[in-house]
């Protein structure tokens, strides 16, 4: 499981526990570079000043969350107006009105690859750290055997038995989903 | 997200693609974003002095980002115009 949920992550940020503001910025900060990035295609230096302001707008008004567990739609909220505005300010011809098709995608897919990472956080330390070097740190398998002491083989085949546990994980959350599964193996 | 989609993109492929869409955010970004506590006490000192003393006022208004390194805070840009904000309120 998740080592605190968005709310006590909220509570322990607002008694002043600075591990939990530690972490509340570990566990979002994927999410927001992300919808900087990838969403909103901002350039380095400005999806920097928008993850910072991100971060900032965050520290300062954690204490007006009415909703603690509605956290993360809080970030996504805040960090989709800063990279609006930046992409407003670089747009001196044409008003940006209204998202454009494609970067509402790429969103539905950060949220639906956020779920995901959520689910990985539940798995053996192990599965979540090889998982993580080969996905989304583009490790070679030499790399990770390097790191891990183990033989490149054995990260293929620990890679895809982690892969099916994440899968078992999240068709648990999705039962239908799950039968669909199981007759389309058989 | 249809029963079929939610399948699919449970496939080992599908769920590959997933995971690469959140590669780690540049360490030294989330450093700064974590020592936000300690900057904005940082800032508060900075702000307080300003209050008090003119010349320090005047000093810092004229280069921001090395009062906020002298304090031993990233002077990121966000932090910068907070302070400024802050210094001319």
């Amino acid at each position: 499981m998740q080592a605190s949920s968005d709310a006590d992550l909220v509570a322990a940020c607002l008694a002043g526990d600075s591990s939990a503001w530690d972490e509340l910025v570990e566990r979002f900060s994927r999410y927001v570079f992300a919808i900087a990035t990838q969403a909103f295609r901002l350039p380095a230096h400005e999806a920097e000043d928008v993850f910072q302001e991100v971060f900032l707008r965050v520290y300062d008004r954690l204490n007006t969350l009415r909703e603690p567990s509605a956290l993360r739609p809080w970030i996504a909220q805040l960090t989709r107006r800063e990279c609006i505005d930046r992409v407003r300010q670089g747009a001196r011809e044409t008003p940006v009105e209204e998202l454009p098709e494609e970067v509402e995608s790429e969103l539905d897919r950060l949220e639906e690859a956020f779920d995901v990472r959520l689910e990985l956080s539940t798995l053996s330390p192990e599965c979540q750290d090889v998982l993580d070097r080969f996905f989304c740190r583009d490790e070679s398998y030499r790399t990770i055997g390097a790191a891990l002491d183990l033989p490149a083989g054995t990260i293929a085949s620990r890679i895809s038995r982690c892969l099916g546990r994440l899968r078992e994980r999240l068709e648990g959350r999705n039962p239908v989903a799950a039968a669909s599964s199981e007759r389309r193996d058989r | 997200m249809s029963n079929r989609d939610a399948v699919k993109r449970h496939d080992e492929e599908g769920l590959g693609e997933l995971l690469r869409l959140l590669p780690p955010a540049p360490a030294g970004w989330v450093l700064a974003a974590q020592e936000l506590p300690r900057a904005r006490a940082g800032i508060d000192g900075l702000v307080q002095r300003a209050q008090a003393d003119l010349a320090f006022r005047a000093t810092l208004l004229a280069d921001v980002e090395a009062a906020l390194a002298a304090e031993g805070v990233e002077p990121s840009r966000p932090l910068a115009d907070l302070l400024r904000r802050r210094v001319a309120e």
